[in-house]
């Protein structure tokens, strides 16, 4: 097995995340490039368990798993709040949240 | 070139194209479904990878719950079923960061390990990965249940506008009417 090539993939999943965060102006898109940034570091993870002698077994799949449960929190909170803001504003564009306090 | 070579490159580059067009698509529920695709491609490379644990939670987890999540998202955001113009801002910085960080990662990533070989280790199964986590990782183990019960705690709060959404002087107004007589000035912005 050639770890380059996972790692290469993991290398560029990561830049089209980061790519998507700051293009998309939806927040549900932002969460999905989110999401693809998530997995990439995952995958770089369970390459790096293969590639790397640990001094314990699978620890690169083990920190998967937490980044994983990570990455379902983080969507569960990030939905509410854009439910949230879609209920207030009317819109889930994240370029019209306002910056200030609302004094609503 | 071995078949786990062929594969672990097959299966990238379905998921690296299927992220670019999750980035790219003007039509909000094809990124989800897009999504799906690149997540599941992930969840193959984690079994050429030997991580068929990882993979079996992968499926669940993302496939199954955060994906159907961002749909509902989608939905209940009343997104427009055909192409929406107003999903992106101008490209040129997006492209310059993200095409920077990923092709600079990719070449740090080349030349740190070049053509080499490595041979696969022995395989991630849910009994080994058990006794790792039960046995050496008990504690983030632990720490991340409570951060779960955190996360559902905060969303609920959030989500919810009788009480969340409000000072913290008037918040049993809407709900206990009686409390209304008693202090007139909290619940008649309701």
């Amino acid at each position: 097995m050639r770890p380059v090539i996972p790692y290469v993939t993991a290398a560029l999943l990561f830049g089209i995340g980061v790519y998507g965060v700051l293009r998309r102006r939806n927040a549900v898109l932002l969460l999905m490039s989110v999401e693809i940034m998530l997995n990439a570091v995952n995958l770089i993870l369970i390459t790096a368990d293969t590639t790397v002698r640990a001094a314990l077994p699978h620890t690169g799949q083990v920190f998967a798993l937490f980044v994983i449960v990570i990455a379902a929190a983080e969507v569960g909170v990030g939905l509410a709040i854009v439910l949230q803001l879609y209920r207030l504003r009317a819109s889930v564009s994240v370029d019209e949240v306002p910056l200030e306090r609302i004094d609503a | 070139m071995t078949a786990a070579d062929a594969l672990l490159l097959g299966l990238g580059a379905v998921a690296a194209g299927s992220a670019l067009l999750v980035v790219t698509t003007k039509h909000l529920v094809r990124a989800g479904l897009y999504l799906v695709i690149c997540l599941g491609a992930m969840a193959g490379l984690y079994l050429v990878l030997t991580a068929e644990l990882v993979a079996w939670v992968q499926v669940l987890i993302y496939v199954g719950a955060v994906v159907v999540l961002l749909l509902f998202a989608v939905m209940l955001t009343r997104a427009p079923i055909g192409a929406s113009d107003d999903l992106d801002r101008p490209g040129w910085p997006a492209l310059l960061v993200g095409g920077g960080a990923g092709l600079g990662l990719a070449a740090l990533l080349v030349d740190a390990f070049r053509w080499t070989t490595v041979d696969l280790p022995e395989a991630g199964t849910a009994e080994r990965l058990g006794s790792e986590i039960f046995g050496s990782w008990v504690l983030p183990f632990e720490v991340l249940s409570v951060l779960l019960l955190a996360a559902l705690v905060g969303a609920i709060v959030v989500s919810r506008p009788d009480i969340g959404a409000q000072p913290a002087g008037d918040r049993s107004a809407p709900a206990d009417p009686s409390s209304a007589q008693t202090s007139p000035a909290s619940g008649v912005d309701r």
